[in-house]
């Protein structure tokens, strides 16, 4: 069994080859699936970020108008 | 809306095709026959040619989408085919390279520039402007729509690469695979050949769904829906 498995490794003196294209092909498209999830991420979190400046900048002219009244 | 269903049919895409990718990696690696002339190098076909299939599909699909966007000034035109040029152009390098490895050994060079393999690094680099002229605008819509025109113009190289093969007299071998008529390669080779190539189909509208989510996020931050999202993500 092993040492089907070493043949198979091998790819009949062509693993030099073979094993890089598959290796490429999957680390291309890792990174490509990847990429998008953070920015999503990133995105999202920017954008709680505006949302609670905003929060915080309407609190405070509320209470200011509050005051002068 | 377009975010829900992306976000529907992505997790089932993905699992599709990777369950696709291993049955035909199975077919291709361990169940195919060694090529007579070729040894077991020409298992790199399995991805090498769905890779360079998806590389053309690709390009058609990001330039229909920018021909609606430029006619009909839709905005899920323009993102559609904004998205599709990073993986058009992941699938462009993987040909290239898968290409250059089995060359490495079957023609005695990594490179030579004949007509197939010129053309499709020029594919390349058509993706690559598309991508840089795009992120060069600071209005998002009006990037994509000039990176669009490139995209429309750069449609004249899609069969060029398709019958560069017929057109001249090339180092690269011509199609085997033929949808009129019988192909010239042993069905032991060509079924994972077509399941890997449904795979990678599958594949790229899974990650073409996960970057337009992305990108409709981002244009429409200012809107509601999005605001929703952000939030109903920090209690997760």
């Amino acid at each position: 069994m092993s040492g089907s498995l070493q043949s198979f490794l091998a790819m009949g003196g062509y693993a030099a080859y073979v094993w890089p294209a598959y290796g490429v092909f999957f680390a291309v498209l890792l990174i490509d699936w990847l990429a998008p999830q953070f920015r999503r991420r990133r995105l999202l979190r920017d954008l709680r970020g505006r949302m609670a400046r905003q929060d915080a900048r309407k609190e405070r002219t509320g209470r200011k108008s509050t005051a002068s009244t | 809306m377009f975010y829900r269903f992306a976000g529907t049919l992505r997790p089932w895409a993905i699992a599709l095709a990777l369950l696709l990718g291993i049955v035909a990696m199975y077919g291709g690696l361990v169940l195919a026959p060694p090529d007579y002339q070729q040894g077991n190098d020409y298992r790199i076909i399995f991805i090498h040619v769905p890779s360079a299939w998806m590389s053309l599909f690709i390009y058609a699909i990001m330039g229909i989408a920018a021909f609606i966007a430029l006619v009909w000034r839709i905005k899920l035109a323009e993102v559609v085919a904004m998205a599709s040029a990073p993986i058009g152009a992941a699938f462009t390098f993987i040909t290239l390279v898968t290409g250059s490895l089995w060359g490495a050994r079957m023609w005695g060079t990594w490179w030579t520039w004949d007509a197939r393999l010129t053309s499709e690094l020029v594919l390349l680099f058509l993706y690559l402007g598309v991508i840089a002229l795009y992120h060069s605008f600071e209005d998002r819509r009006q990037g994509a729509r000039t990176a669009g025109f490139l995209a429309l113009i750069g449609i004249v190289n899609v069969p060029i690469v398709h019958f560069s093969v017929n057109w001249w007299n090339t180092l690269h071998q011509g199609s085997t695979i033929r949808l009129l008529g019988p192909s010239t390669i042993a069905s032991s080779m060509l079924w994972p050949l077509l399941t890997m190539m449904a795979a990678t189909k599958l594949y790229y509208f899974a990650s073409l769904f996960g970057r337009v989510r992305a990108d409709l996020l981002a244009l429409e931050s200012g809107k509601d829906w999005v605001r929703q999202i952000a939030e109903n993500e920090v209690r997760r």
